[in-house]
């Protein structure tokens, strides 16, 4: 359980949050329509007569998007209902040609599911997923470009939706962002929704209500609409439920309502619809036939389900011996993975590691290039640390040649070669040049001879200097202890 | 069941239609004349009779994922009331 409290005027307050994300179906046509169902696009060119609504249209379902749709169901552990069923959902809203949205009501076509999070402590939560319906996008209503109209696209009307319901499960901010960052993992895994949420990809509704630890049952909640990125989500929960306690708190009441977060004023303020804005009069689509699914097509999408997190990242532990922790910075998202698996495969596991956590990710970082756009290839990389396994170049000479292959993009034996960084494993040399350093600081020689051994690393750190840091780490360590000591 | 002029007004106003009080009556007896009609279907025993959506002997028919349609931009338009370039216009709603 968590330990989250809001502390108020009269004492303590828990926070109670479910969320309802919306997910748009990665897929190549809308759900009812063959127009594109991709991002952007001239106004209004991605629309097909059925979108915009014109008489005597009729909607067809896309089938990848009920696969999609499965799949997810499937990743997130849920019931996949056989039937299911579309629904009309009615209102009025310039942006919604027919006057009513397909969803689905009473016949979900994904039930009960869960979701694990992993909290900041290590602890494990489980969330529960309610249902997974699909449903129609909206189209889009522009009101700043004009003083007296509102301007509209229709380009995402009709792209196919998965509205993801969760439990009120969630008892704190932190919950619910690793609620919304860890479905948006699993559904980038499964391929089924790019999670891109500053395009709008993914959206959430947050639903909050407060209670005292240990009062049983739930008080009146408010929906918190349309939050578009992961500190959002938790800033409006935060600021809600401090609303909420206020008000409790005065002796007031709270009304059920949908609110908006306002990040700038950082407030949530009420979006006062007409009293009957919400009776959306549902009723079964008459255009559309019950969905009815096959168990086989059902194991055929589930044989062929990709690697999901939490195994991938169990894999990843027994298979390249990584920490706990450096397996949820390397499974965070499949890209990664699976550059750390050509990298790692077949190597020195430990060495890919923290080559791949520490410098390479550093590189990125100070490059701004994400895993997709890598300055430095899995394979350049897996060759320059053959070079290291292979004694070739030491360590610190290898952060000098990643260094040299982000800046020029060329290999790492052909930086070695230009630069000729080869380490160097010739003792004579070697031993030429630690007797050089012994013989220039006599005095130091004399007073680590009398028991300042810390005085050691001075004479690795000279000898490297002098070799240009190509001298093999562990011979010069050897020859030096040897040397000093006769 | 029938109708009272507080739910034909409701209706009307979800349907956005304005009604003047005299429209409303005469709708209230359309309505509930139909109402009526339909109502005889409760007298039909249908318990252990599951509802039927459509024909029972079918299920959805589904399409493959392709583009097939769009890029008829002119066609879209072509009913707006009002335009602006490549946009639908309608009076201002912000909420």
């Amino acid at each position: 359980m968590s330990n989250y409290r809001i502390t108020g005027n009269t004492g303590e307050w828990e926070i109670v949050v479910g969320m309802e994300v919306h997910a748009q179906v990665v897929s190549q046509s809308k759900l009812f329509s063959g127009a594109s169902a991709s991002y952007g696009g001239e106004p209004n060119s991605h629309v097909s007569l059925v979108d915009a609504g014109f008489p005597g249209m009729l909607p067809v379902l896309n089938e990848e998007c009920v696969a999609q749709a499965v799949r997810t169901g499937l990743g997130l552990r849920a019931k996949i209902n056989k039937f299911s069923r579309f629904d009309r959902k009615n209102y009025f809203y310039a942006d919604l040609p027919t006057g009513y949205q397909i969803s689905q009501f009473e016949h979900p076509i994904i039930g009960e599911g869960k979701v694990e999070i992993e909290l900041p402590d290590g602890e494990v939560r489980v969330i529960g997923v309610t249902r997974l319906h699909l449903e129609q996008d909206a189209g889009k209503s522009i009101h700043d470009q004009d003083p007296t109209r509102s301007f509209i696209d229709l380009n995402r009307a009709g792209v196919a939706l998965m509205e993801i319901v969760s439990e009120p499960d969630i008892r704190s901010p932190e919950e619910a962002g690793a609620y919304l960052r860890k479905l948006r993992q699993i559904l980038r895994y499964l391929g089924t929704c790019d999670g891109n949420m500053e395009e709008g990809s993914m959206r959430a509704d947050v639903n909050v209500s407060v209670r005292r630890p240990g009062e049983e049952g739930y008080r009146t909640r408010c929906e918190i609409k349309n939050l578009n990125s992961v500190r959002y989500v938790m800033q409006a929960i935060e600021i809600e439920a401090e609303r909420q306690i206020d008000i409790w708190e005065e002796g007031g009441t709270i009304d059920q309502e949908t609110r908006l977060f306002d990040h700038v004023k950082g407030e949530t303020r009420s979006l006062r619809t007409k009293e009957d804005a919400h009776d959306y009069r549902y009723f079964p689509d008459p255009d559309l036939l019950p969905l009815e699914l096959e168990q086989s097509w059902i194991d055929e999408l589930k044989a062929h389900l990709p690697e999901l997190p939490e195994d991938k990242r169990a894999r990843l532990e027994k298979e390249y011996g990584v920490s706990r922790y450096e397996s949820a910075v390397l499974t965070a998202e499949q890209s990664v993975a699976d550059f750390y698996e050509e990298v790692a495969k077949g190597q020195d596991a430990r060495l890919a590691t923290n080559w791949i956590l520490g410098d390479f990710f550093a590189a990125l970082n100070r490059t701004g290039r994400s895993i997709e756009n890598s300055p430095v290839s899995a394979q350049g990389l897996r060759e320059l640390l053959g070079l290291i396994s292979d004694s070739t170049i030491n360590g610190k000479i290898a952060k000098e040649v990643l260094e040299d292959m982000v800046e020029t993009g060329e290999s790492a034996q052909a930086i070695v070669d230009r630069k000729g960084l080869k380490q160097v494993t010739d003792t004579g040399a070697i031993e030429k040049s630690i007797q050089e350093i012994l013989d220039a600081n006599a005095d130091k020689v004399a007073e680590y001879k009398s028991g300042k051994e810390k005085l050691f690393g001075f004479f690795v750190g000279q000898t490297m200097k002098a070799m240009k840091g190509k001298a093999n780490p562990a011979l010069v360590n050897e020859l030096l202890k040897k040397m000093l000591s006769a | 069941m029938s109708l009272d002029a507080k739910k034909v007004a409701r209706i009307a106003r979800l349907a956005r239609i304005g009604l003047s009080d005299a429209e409303v009556e005469t709708y209230r007896r359309e309505m509930d004349g139909i109402i009526g009609w339909v109502d005889q279907l409760n007298e039909v025993d249908v318990t252990d009779v599951p509802p039927m959506i459509g024909s029972e002997l079918a299920s959805a028919r589904l399409r493959k994922d392709e583009v097939t349609d769009g890029n008829r931009q002119e066609a879209v338009l072509s009913n707006a009331p009002e335009r602006e370039g490549p946009f639908y216009t309608v009076p201002k709603v912000v909420e």
